[in-house]
């Protein structure tokens, strides 16, 4: 499913919050079709990578390239980039006072003002497609954790985009939940989509990288396929990571 | 019991009714400028920027600590004393009022806003929506939401102060019913009584409705989830 073209590229990527260097010369290339996986410890810096990766943060070196072209630091070209990069937040972050077809809708009509006919016939195969065409007009209130975190991955993917960020998406799920939302992430990796996921969900990690990323300390310290990262990681701090979700008796 | 039927002698009641609605036309120019003006200066007040926000905050301090009374005195005397400019009472009292309900209704709005999860203007950026567009779509509207509440309270509080603006001399409602009792003071003494409590369910029947729709609106968006 990976393709060789060069979909986006991260080089040396720096940001700090205040005194304090969250990652310093963070460079990661990712192809089209490529699902990669960043792992680590609390506090090491993946999501705050995620979010330089669509603008939602400023850093303060480096460069990212979306089809070989880049993205100017600025605030106003991030508005543009956003429409081709999806992203799914931990936090159930639908818009409560929308109904679910609403909340699809907004982006694809307000932001890239197609034509309402064109999206709700997608909106509809999306759905349907996570089971929940039937809910279309409920409120997030009347939805599951699972649900509305199945809605937000539609909402993402009603605008096309070329890649879809997921930040610790089951991370605040109840465990019954989240199986349903890995398994639309686990289909959509199949279908092809582009994806960088953080998660510390390990056994979803291992089934759905191509490529795992093991961030600690402001750098990559690993980057492996996800087989051989977790049977036979070349770090030892990767080791140690691994052992943390290891129970043995 | 006779001096009850002060209020429907003569021209009297019609001279009420004529009062309240001076009342009325300043309060409702005043509301209506103050929930647009409000809006803006809330959105405003959230800014990054350090010298609008001190900006903000002293024209919301020096609205709020001088009292409206003094800003009525400021606006009708003051102004053309110090630059001959001649204000009408009325247009007067409604640029005082609008200033007030601006500056309160900002306050309401901004602390509105600003109760509003963050992770909602990350998701509403992240599907590409501009700064204007998020405002439009996803800030304001939940933002109204817990405005309701605070922001009819200052409604109510904006139509009772208005009786503050018979100190410029602006006949309204208060001022006719002062009138009314001083004329019949020998013909019907306990006047004052009835006039005052007329004047009392004058201004109940403005306000009920007003809370009566925000417990409406309240309840209908409740229904909907939010």
């Amino acid at each position: 499913m990976v393709s060789d073209k060069v979909l986006l590229e991260v080089k040396h990527l720096q940001k700090s919050f205040g005194d304090k260097t969250i990652f310093k010369d963070l460079s990661l290339t990712v192809r089209q079709g490529e699902v990669i996986v960043l792992v680590g410890p609390s506090g090491c810096g993946k999501s705050t990578f995620l979010r330089c990766l669509n603008g939602l943060e400023d850093y303060e070196h480096g460069e990212v390239f979306l089809d070989g072209k880049a993205i100017p630091g600025e605030q106003k070209s991030w508005y543009q980039v956003r429409q081709k990069i999806g992203m799914v937040f931990q936090s159930y972050d639908l818009f409560p006072h929308m109904t679910v077809l609403d909340n699809i809708l907004l982006g694809p009509l307000k932001v890239q003002k197609r034509t309402k006919e064109e999206v709700l016939q997608q909106a509809q195969n999306l759905l349907e497609r996570v089971g929940l065409w039937d809910r279309r007009n409920d409120y997030p209130s009347q939805l599951s954790g699972g649900q509305k975190q199945r809605i937000a991955i539609v909402r993402a993917l009603c605008m096309n985009p070329e890649i879809m960020l997921f930040d610790e998406v089951t991370a605040s799920l109840d465990p019954e939940m989240v199986r349903e939302v890995l398994d639309v992430m686990l289909e959509l990796a199949k279908a092809g989509m582009t994806m960088i996921i953080v998660t510390h969900e390990m056994n979803f990690a291992k089934a759905v990288a191509d490529r795992v990323i093991f961030l600690d300390d402001g750098g990559i310290v690993e980057e492996n396929t996800a087989e051989q990262f977790f049977t036979t990681p070349k770090t030892e701090r990767a080791k140690k990571f691994l052992d943390i979700f290891n129970f043995k008796e | 019991m006779d001096s009850a039927l002060v209020i429907f002698e003569g021209a009297n009641l019609t001279r009420l009714l004529g009062g309240l609605l001076v009342s009325l036309r300043i309060a409702f120019l005043a509301v209506l400028f103050s929930l647009v003006g409000g809006v803006l200066f809330g959105i405003l007040m959230n800014s990054k920027n350090t010298v609008v926000k001190v900006l903000c905050r002293v024209f919301l301090e020096s609205v709020r600590i001088i009292p409206q009374l003094v800003w009525l005195f400021i606006f009708y005397f003051e102004m053309t004393k110090v630059f001959h400019i001649h204000i009408d009472a009325e247009v007067a009292s409604i640029i005082v009022f609008s200033l007030w309900g601006t500056a309160e209704m900002g306050d309401l709005v901004r602390g509105a806003i600003s109760s509003l999860p963050q992770h909602q203007r990350e998701s509403g950026f992240a599907l590409g929506l501009t700064k204007i567009q998020l405002y439009h779509y996803v800030i304001l509207p939940q933002a109204v939401r817990r405005l309701l509440p605070p922001a009819i309270n200052l409604v109510t509080r904006m139509i009772k102060t208005t009786s503050l603006v018979v100190l410029i001399g602006v006949i309204e409602v208060l001022k006719i019913g002062q009138q009314v009792i001083e004329i019949s003071i020998f013909s019907a003494p306990n006047a004052a009584f009835w006039v005052y409590g007329f004047i009392f369910f004058l201004y109940f029947i403005v306000c009920w409705p007003v809370s009566l729709m925000a417990k409406w609106l309240e309840n209908y968006w409740a229904s909907k989830g939010v």
